[in-house]
């Protein structure tokens, strides 16, 4: 168990360090000289070539790579171009907010997607299943700021029920979380739907139902537990992909979070904040999927005992 | 490492391979499709899409572009179906127009990425060794890249413009094809007629692509069905965010965002051109949907 885990970070180490190097090279070797950008034509050449040796910024790409990779290490991505105040204090600040609309999101989804699975499998093919699984392709297919807004105009405008955008309280939280939920809770149910038909027409489910066991026992005591496997996978990288895919929620519904960090980045052309921001959204997910990942094979008996044996 | 929660990597657990000329395998997946009345839907909507897209000059009286001041946010009438919006411009010509931009950005990027993805896949997965290893690695790195932060990055370095969304969603799609087509050919070049044509002194280059990449068809068809729906969310989010199509080109995205600012005097500005960008998606999902059925009834959930 323990060496699997320690495998499976190391596999993910390279994957972090290209994802630095992409981004390194899309934000700072292919825009070209950033002091010259920011400076515009007024200013002569020597000052321009004078402010890039001050700031080492005509070493060669390669040098300021690893200059940006052990100062990252170290927790340390620049300072903010327009704010002019610590990027890593910058996201730090926002990230709790991000975090409790993920989670909140999360939870949304869960509650509605595992139940509307289940109720679907049992109910194949009936009213209910192909309601749910029609809510459940709406959500794939509703743009997010397009059902945001449709939500805002709805509950906030016409029937005050919640406040339209902001982030000070529970009530704040509420309209966010469920549109950003929604695709997750659509894809969780199809997820659950299609994992418990599946282990359905497994013999052991067979061998309760002979026994004599209702309907309800089975699906809940012999059905369930398999069937969520892949399940607690999906909703591991789903937790990841919310924090990450945020960013439009977050501005629309005017989160303070890190999404909304990195869209007003790329709207001030704020290189450090927008490179750090990605960076930090990225090391999120890889985290979360290096997390399903180990869930998945600590949950299933199978992959268990086969590497408790080796 | 995946996002993927539709397509399984498994070596050859996609499809068997067939021959695609085989008459009666394509005779088998129209009939499979046909029978699917949601993925017929799906296909008419695609249609009349396409159609609208075809003819939309001869389809409206007004021009997408004149600005009109006098008839600022009027709400739908008989003269305006869907209402004006901000500069007097007619709502429903802008969607209209609008549908071109989602078609081609929605059909381009993603044959673009199909391409590449199909290329270095079978390369990969002939080759093996170095080969593989440098591509999957790099595979592994745009997948565990979150798609729209790294189009985000990618519209930040080469600026907002409509072109620039072919490329960063371009970039952004190659690798999960890659992934898929690897892993099928990894299963089909241990099958007998891939030895016979080796064996008889086919050259590589005409094995892959006259015996392996046919039998790929089938799972790149359904990728590239679903990477369409895909592509055009990827493009309204992008315009949404303001780092997409620019104004004032009617991108769908773009359309919705202008109207946020009047969600409560003018709501139609802002929600129909939404509801055009939920039916395109839905349609074309269905017709994947459809398709993945038809084509492979082991890939059914």
């Amino acid at each position: 168990m323990f060496n699997h885990i320690v495998k499976r970070i190391v596999i993910s180490i390279p994957v972090l360090i290209g994802i630095t190097v992409i981004l390194f090279i899309m934000l700072n070797v292919i825009p070209g000289d950033p002091v010259a950008l920011m400076m515009k034509e007024h200013v002569s050449p020597d000052v321009i070539a004078r402010v890039n040796a001050q700031m080492h910024l005509d070493d060669p790409a390669v040098v300021r790579y690893f200059r940006f990779i052990i100062a990252a290490v170290q927790g340390d991505f620049g300072v903010s171009y327009k704010l002019n105040r610590p990027v890593t204090s910058l996201i730090l600040q926002a990230f709790p907010n991000t975090l409790i609309l993920a989670f909140a999101a999360a939870v949304f989804s869960w509650c509605i997607g595992i139940p509307a699975g289940i109720l679907s499998a049992v109910r194949q093919y009936s009213f209910i299943d192909n309601l749910f699984m029609g809510f459940s392709l709406l959500g794939v297919s509703m743009p997010v700021f397009w059902s945001a807004l449709l939500m805002q105009y709805v509950l906030a405008l016409k029937l005050h029920w919640l406040p339209v955008s902001g982030f000070y309280g529970f009530k704040y939280v509420i309209m966010p979380a469920i549109v950003l939920g929604w695709s997750s809770a659509g894809i969780i149910a199809r997820m659950t739907r299609s994992s418990l038909l599946e282990v359905m027409r497994n013999d052991y489910i067979r061998t309760a139902r002979a026994k004599g066991l209702r309907e309800i026992p089975v699906i809940i005591g012999h059905a369930l537990k398999n069937s969520l496997l892949p399940v607690v996978t999906i909703m591991a990288i789903q937790v990841a992909s919310l924090l990450s895919g945020a960013v439009i929620t977050e501005s629309i519904f005017g989160v303070p979070g890190v999404g909304r960090i990195a869209v007003n980045a790329i709207q001030s052309r704020d290189m450090p904040l927008l490179q750090g921001s990605i960076l930090f959204a990225c090391v999120l997910v890889i985290i979360g999927n290096l997390v399903a990942d180990i869930l998945y094979s600590f949950l299933d008996p199978r992959i268990r005992h086969e590497m408790q044996e080796k | 490492m995946t996002q993927d929660v539709s397509i399984e990597c498994e070596p050859g657990g996609f499809t068997a391979p067939r021959d695609l000329e085989n008459e009666s395998f394509l005779k088998e997946v129209a009939l499979a499709f046909v029978k699917n009345k949601v993925a017929i839907a799906g296909l008419c909507i695609v249609l009349f899409l396409v159609l609208i897209a075809v003819f939309a000059p001869f389809l409206t009286p007004h021009d997408p572009y004149a600005i009109n001041l006098d008839e600022q946010l009027r709400p739908p009438s008989f003269h305006n179906w869907f209402g004006t919006d901000k500069f007097g411009r007619d709502l429903l010509t802008r969607i209209i127009y609008g549908t071109r931009i989602s078609l081609v950005i929605g059909l381009v990027p993603s044959f673009i990425s199909m391409i590449f993805g199909s290329v270095l896949g079978i390369v990969s997965g002939y080759y093996g060794g170095k080969t593989d290893f440098i591509i999957m690695r790099l595979a592994d790195v745009m997948i565990a890249f979150p798609s729209l932060l790294l189009a985000m990055v990618v519209m930040y370095t080469l600026g907002a413009s409509l072109f620039n969304i072919f490329i960063a969603l371009s970039l952004v799609g190659w690798a999960g094809i890659a992934r898929v087509v690897r892993s099928q050919t990894l299963a089909l070049k241990e099958k007998e007629f891939v030895d016979a044509a080796r064996a008889i002194g086919v050259k590589t280059r005409v094995i892959m692509l006259r015996h392996i990449f046919p039998n790929c068809l089938p799972v790149l068809i359904v990728m590239f069905s679903l990477g369409i729906p895909e592509a055009i969310m990827y493009e309204a989010s992008l315009s949404f965010l303001g780092v997409g199509a620019q104004p004032p080109t009617p991108s769908w995205g773009l359309l919705v965002a202008r109207g946020k600012e009047y969600l409560f005097s003018a709501p139609w500005v802002a929600i129909l051109p939404g509801v055009a960008i939920l039916i395109t998606v839905l349609a074309f999902n269905f017709m994947g949907d459809g398709l993945r059925d038809a084509l492979d009834p082991y890939m059914k959930d």
